[in-house]
């Protein structure tokens, strides 16, 4: 059973964390994570949730306690933001070689400095290698429905990963909004007990996090790539089975408006709910342009991106990120190398938008547009550009 | 003891997460070939009191039945010198390994 309440996603998250069961939540908290944190800490306080919390000193402990009670098999939850996040860098590649089902929240924020507290993807693109599973929720009912997906995900035995949930910091954290919210028993017919591949159990020794000699670590580092590659069907089929019994779809990329259209717009993230209104007002002039969501950054869904492109041959993609010195948008530079496999590529019009917090609004998504559509009348792509940057 | 070398894993046949399911894998997975310089005991000097196989962290200095005078198992050796640093009598000294 579901009940339609308004909640502020954060709080719902944690309410959903609290209806998989979780046994251990270690986290440290941070702005925006913090709602998600501090309501946790509530729900064991007051016996609502019967789990450990952790009250760790600082998100490189978190990650190592994670780790460690995941290991021994209990179903283990943190959230972070930003700088915890890159805090904890170095334990999340052990996670995912460890094949630790952990799942995380990432309330996506900017890294300093400038000292931001406010949103963007660059703690995201910071932790793309990490070896976790990756996804992005566009709204507070995406971030309870995917964070009760994530442990489905992450403990089928044919993955045993980590997952990522990521959504925008503030601008779904903090936003009160109207959620379907499955009650214990519903999320319970979902999500099976967990039972571990492997587990730290005194009647079955095993030592965990052993060193990698020469001669065992490229098997090591393939293994690990092939199976997050090899996690893309059990993540299509858990996205399908959550689709059937609770009635709300997801898929690796999602697309809006995107039939026949002669341009897309490329977006990851809550962007896209203001992206799909300028779609709409494009649409009613009759223009054709359409709007192209990737959610599943992790492993990257290559096959499903060549089918919502389609024909289409100019595509704007949206960064809310920068690789210094680099390509500079690491989403765009995601497109072109899968589109260096195909014999024809698009040509691909790259904006760098939304940093540290700066709005894109209707009038910037009005500019992206245009631009879409005089690339595709002239041919003539321009250089990535910093859109709204006072120059 | 009998020592089978046993052949490199594939990466299909790698333990979940790499780990150590099995006590005593040492036996298999020989750890020796990093060493660029190995121990020898000057027989002349050496009083046999044991202190080298004592602080040897690999547990290698071994005093086998047919010999009367340590010896360190070059299998498992890493060439760390610290039987040399701790020898009393400083009856041994680090050989470069030839290629």
């Amino acid at each position: 059973m579901e009940e339609r309440i308004g909640m502020e996603s954060s709080i719902a998250i944690a309410e959903a964390v609290g209806r998989c069961d979780a046994d251990v939540v270690a986290a440290y908290p941070i702005t925006p994570q913090t709602h998600i944190v501090e309501h946790l800490a509530d729900m064991v306080a007051n016996g609502e949730l019967r789990a450990a919390f952790v009250p760790v000193e600082s998100e490189h402990s978190a990650m190592s306690v994670c780790c460690g009670t995941s290991a021994v098999g209990a179903r283990t939850y943190t959230a972070t933001s930003a700088q915890g996040l890159a805090l904890m860098h170095e334990i999340l590649f052990i996670a995912s070689a460890l094949r630790l089902p952990i799942v995380m929240s990432v309330a996506n924020r900017a890294l300093s400095g400038p000292i931001s507290i406010w949103n963007d993807h660059s703690d995201v693109m910071s932790d793309r290698d990490v070896g976790w599973v990756q996804i992005f929720a566009e709204n507070g009912q995406e971030a309870v429905d995917l964070t009760i997906w994530a442990f489905r995900l992450a403990e089928d035995r044919r993955v045993s990963l980590p997952v990522m949930v990521h959504f925008d910091g503030f601008i779904v954290s903090h936003m009160i909004e109207p959620i379907l919210m499955p009650d214990h028993e519903t999320v319970r017919g979902f999500l099976p007990p967990f039972e571990p591949l492997l587990k730290l159990d005194v009647d079955r020794p095993a030592s965990i996090g052993p060193v990698g000699i020469p001669d065992i670590y490229t098997e090591a580092k393939f293994v690990q790539h092939k199976l997050l590659v090899d996690a893309y069907q059990p993540i299509v089929e858990t996205l399908d089975g959550f689709g059937k019994y609770f009635g709300r779809h997801y898929h690796p990329v999602e697309t809006y408006r995107a039939e026949d259209a002669e341009v897309l717009l490329c977006t990851m993230g809550s962007l896209s709910e203001t992206a799909m209104t300028v779609v709409d007002s494009r649409r009613e002039k009759g223009q054709k342009v359409g709007l192209m969501r990737i959610r599943l950054w992790r492993p990257f869904p290559f096959e499903d991106l060549y089918r919502a492109v389609g024909a289409v041959q100019t595509i704007g993609v949206i960064d809310r990120a920068v690789s210094f010195g680099g390509p500079p948008g690491p989403v765009a530079s995601e497109l072109k190398a899968a589109f260096y496999r195909k014999p024809q590529q698009p040509r691909l019009v790259e904006f760098i938008a939304g940093l540290g917090g700066r709005d894109v609004a209707i009038a910037d998504f009005e500019r992206m547009f245009d631009t879409l559509l005089l690339v595709r009348k002239t041919g003539q792509v321009p250089p990535p550009s910093f859109v709204g940057l006072r120059e | 003891m009998t020592r089978q070398q046993t052949a490199k894993p594939r990466w299909s046949e790698l333990a979940v997460g790499c780990a150590v399911t099995e006590a005593g894998s040492a036996r298999h997975n020989r750890t020796g070939d990093w060493r660029s310089s190995r121990p020898e005991w000057d027989h002349k000097r050496c009083i046999r009191c044991g202190v080298c196989q004592m602080f040897c962290p690999e547990g290698c200095i071994l005093f086998s039945p047919d010999k009367d005078f340590p010896s360190a198992d070059l299998e498992y050796c890493k060439g760390c010198g610290i039987c040399v640093h701790e020898c009393p009598t400083a009856c041994i000294r680090m050989v470069a390994e030839e290629e």
